[in-house]
């Protein structure tokens, strides 16, 4: 088990490394493997999830389905700001509300912070157990279960298949 | 290729636009949790944007870029996060014209305990 | 083309930097640090297209791992408390 979980961050790590370096020269590569089986042997224990609930493709895939629907997020977010910030009235409602979120593991909770904070009119203050407080800029509803649905409803699924 | 070049270029100046969108909303809005809203949510897309279209117009650098992109995208929130609670700690209220606000301190007993 | 993707960067890097120097709280002038990095760090990514150089991709990629890590130091002592 734990060695699984070393090499596939080293591999992880070394695809990184080919990436950055974006050669296929031997000096690059050896130097490359050094680096990461270094590095693995370090962080493998914070990198890696001890158990997690889907194999390795299951995962693969939710990230691959989680990009898309974050970058729509992220650009109509950015429209909603440039919205607020050209019109001269600046039309913000702002208000701090606390949702609760079903994700166990910390790495989940984390990317739907950083999620949160990256789509429309919202941003993460503090993470406590399974409630996030969110600075929302035009507080649209105060009833729980919408909130929910408008803030966390697109990513928790997504995400719970990710980690 | 002549494609690539120009889709880059395009991204490149939509990136720079929403950058300046960002600084600006920075000194218009009131106070600093919507501050911090309008600067992290422009200049995190502003950024990935013209990133990437550097390595569209250059596709040697593609990857490279991609990595300086997507390390923005995962810290720059974080950062904003970090701001946000640390200033809500040391007491500077936000103005909050709905007036709901359900992270009061005295809902928070054991500080830090999250970080351990 | 490029020349006026760097007066659209130079107008927003001296936005923030007014901030930067104006902010009424100590928190202000961070958010204005944070943004002003960023921007920094795409005028780097931009700059390397400019003069076709890749080393300043490299000097762009360091300058924003560091900027972070000075974001959330600075944010962690403006937290204050006991640790």
């Amino acid at each position: 088990m734990n060695f699984k979980r070393f090499i596939t961050t080293l591999i992880i790590y070394f695809i990184f490394w080919l990436a950055y370096t974006t050669s296929l020269a031997a000096n690059e590569i050896i130097m490359g493997i050094i680096l990461s089986t270094l590095l693995s042997v370090f962080t493998y224990k914070s990198f890696s999830q001890k158990n997690p609930e889907n194999n390795i493709v299951v995962r693969i895939i939710n990230l691959i389905k989680y990009i898309p629907v974050f970058i729509i997020e992220m650009v109509k977010a950015n429209l909603d700001v440039a919205r607020r910030v050209i019109n001269p009235s600046l039309p913000i409602n702002p208000g701090i509300i606390k949702i609760s979120t079903d994700l166990k593991s910390d790495y989940a909770k984390l990317f739907l912070a950083n999620s949160i904070t990256l789509t429309p009119g919202t941003l993460t203050l503090d993470v406590k157990d399974n409630n996030l407080f969110i600075h929302w800029i035009d507080i649209e509803s105060t009833d729980k279960d919408i909130q929910k649905n408008l803030i966390s409803g697109k990513f928790e699924d997504l995400l719970g298949g990710i980690f | 290729m002549i494609l690539l070049t120009t889709l880059g270029y395009i991204m490149i100046i939509l990136g720079s636009l929403f950058l300046l969108l960002g600084a600006l909303g920075i000194v218009r809005m009131p106070d600093l949790y919507n501050r911090i809203q309008a600067g992290t949510k422009a200049t995190t897309l502003g950024a990935l944007s013209s990133i990437i279209g550097v390595g569209l117009v250059n596709p040697n650098w593609f990857f490279k870029t991609l990595i300086i992109a997507i390390f923005i995208v995962l810290t720059n929130p974080i950062g904003s996060h970090s701001i946000a609670r640390s200033s809500y700690k040391s007491g500077l209220k936000p103005e909050l014209q709905s007036e709901i606000d359900e992270y009061k301190p005295e809902n928070i007993q054991d500080e830090r305990s999250d970080l351990r | 083309m490029l020349n006026f993707v760097f007066v659209l960067i130079f107008l927003a890097l001296i936005l923030s930097g007014f901030r930067f120097f104006k902010g009424p709280s100590s928190s202000d002038r961070v958010v204005a640090l944070d943004t002003l990095t960023t921007i920094i760090s795409v005028l780097l990514v931009t700059s390397s297209l400019f003069f076709d150089n890749y080393i300043l991709l490299d000097i762009s990629f360091v300058f924003a791992a560091l900027s972070f890590t000075s974001v959330i130091v600075i944010s962690r002592y403006l937290e204050g408390g006991n640790s």
